[in-house]
């Protein structure tokens, strides 16, 4: 069902996902540094950090003024303008783009939100198909308590306040993330994600993310990626 | 999204919560580029109306609470990509559409909307962005009562902006792409280029379209004549 473009580019796409508190940004940023000790390009991008969009989506939240509609579109407002500012430049340079959450997150939370999920999925069809989809796949008890035992409070939309599941927040939360990860699990087949189980060692799935990559990718790395014409400082 | 459905259901996909069987009142768009006086004659008809006893509200493009000032900020910044401008006045649209149109609608009102998706689908269109899939994007909009289209000639919008304003806008004269050298060569080739794209929607949109060269005056009566027999349909 979902069709994005085909990346054509030299520079390949690779994206984590996984429910809050699986693990993935730390094993993106793992990767990353791993690519980046080959001399090779390397870029980042976050979900939901667009600079032109942050103003508006932050006012939404703080006031609370979002709708499942509204929170799905300014979030693929700030999809857009990092993937036609930034992604799509960067692949065509030929980097390796590595991005923190991908459309994958809009589907779960979106769907799990009650829009329709052919149309968030025809609202990314604008965006590149990864070349590689590593989904970290954790029990939501084991995720809950990283989440509950590192941080101070949830916020309104990220424990799905607004629907109205519960009046106690971290029973809201927890209802909110074990549909997000229906929508995951759901996906996971269709969406071809590479699935890490993410209760490993943090060392043991960094060992597999980078096997998946060599294997899949391994050799577009070495021949067809940018390099960096820069001495890389291995003293830090 | 299907061109051909009656008056406040879904174009395409439905919104999440909203029972279309609960919706009572009247949804009047008017279209048209810049400077053409669509504020003056939305003013005059929700006088007029009022005037008889029907309940109004107004709303048009980018006044959403939500986007207005990112949206501002964006333009200001003049770095705002096609694809990202397209999603952004969606966002727009969207807010409106649920916090005051159907709201609106469910409480019997009449709505005048001061533009509609037709215009921003015309300048993604115009920016060379996939209009099939921002329409099915757009499919979230209610099929309108009537869609007014203010149509004129370039050459009489760019005597109105330079009477008007004195100034070309950045936006207006699609400087983004953009379409000339300097913005008034810019101005009326992209302004052409919009009306083309309107003039292709007018038949699978229904618009009825009204010669804006005429007197105000004389296209606020025929978008009275308009209305008032709307307003009889049951």
């Amino acid at each position: 069902m979902s069709k994005f473009a085909p990346n054509r580019y030299r520079g390949k796409l690779i994206v984590v996902e996984g429910i809050d508190g699986s693990g993935k940004s730390t094993q993106l940023s793992l990767l990353s540094q791993w690519l980046r000790s080959q001399r090779l390009a390397v870029s980042f991008s976050e979900w939901n950090s667009s600079g032109m969009v942050k103003g508006t989506t932050r006012r939404g939240k703080k006031k609370q003024m979002f709708t499942p509609t509204t929170f799905s579109l300014i979030h693929a407002t700030d999809f857009a303008d990092r993937h036609e500012r930034y992604i799509l430049p960067m692949l065509k340079a030929g980097a390796v783009v590595c991005a923190d959450r991908y459309a994958y997150t809009a589907f779960a939370r979106d769907v799990a939100r009650g829009v329709s999920r052919v149309w968030v999925h025809n609202l990314y069809s604008m965006a590149i198909k990864p070349n590689l989809a590593f989904y970290f796949r954790v029990p939501l008890d084991v995720a809950l308590d990283r989440i509950l035992g590192g941080r101070a409070a949830l916020k309104y939309y990220e424990a799905g306040m607004d629907l109205d599941l519960s009046r106690n927040v971290v029973e809201s939360f927890r209802i909110f993330q074990s549909r997000i990860l229906e929508e995951y699990e759901a996906m996971s087949g269709e969406m071809g994600f590479h699935v890490i189980d993410a209760t490993q060692s943090i060392e043991a799935q960094q060992q597999q993310m980078r096997q998946i990559v060599t294997d899949r990718i391994g050799k577009a790395l070495e021949n067809d990626i940018l390099r960096s014409p820069l001495e890389i400082d291995h003293a830090g | 999204m299907p061109a051909k459905c009656s008056p406040l259901e879904f174009y395409g996909r439905p919104l999440p919560g909203v029972d279309t069987s609960e919706l009572q009142g009247k949804l009047i768009v008017i279209e048209g580029p810049d400077s053409i006086g669509r504020s003056t004659q939305i003013q005059q008809l929700r006088f007029w109306l009022e005037h008889r006893g029907y309940a109004v509200v107004d709303t048009g493009m980018a006044r959403s609470a939500l986007t207005m000032k990112g949206i501002q900020d964006a333009k200001n910044g003049h770095t705002l990509g096609p694809l990202t401008m397209g999603l952004f006045y969606m966002t727009d649209f969207a807010d409106r559409l649920e916090n005051v149109v159907i709201p609106a609608l469910r409480a019997g009102f009449i709505v005048l909307t001061d533009r509609y998706i037709f215009s921003l689908i015309a300048r993604a269109a115009a920016r060379g962005q996939n209009v099939r899939w921002l329409k099915e994007v757009a499919g979230i909009a209610l099929v309108p009562h009537a869609t007014f289209y203010l149509r004129t000639a370039v050459d009489d919008l760019v005597a109105r902006v330079v009477c008007g304003t004195g100034r070309f806008d950045y936006w207006e004269s699609g400087m983004d792409v953009p379409y000339g050298k300097n913005r008034r060569d810019s101005f009326v080739k992209y302004q052409a280029k919009l009306i083309e794209i309107l003039d292709g929607m007018a038949k699978q949109y229904d618009f009825k379209t009204i010669d804006a060269g005429k007197k105000p005056l004389l296209i606020f009566r025929r978008l009275q004549r308009q209305i008032a027999r709307v307003l009889q349909e049951r």
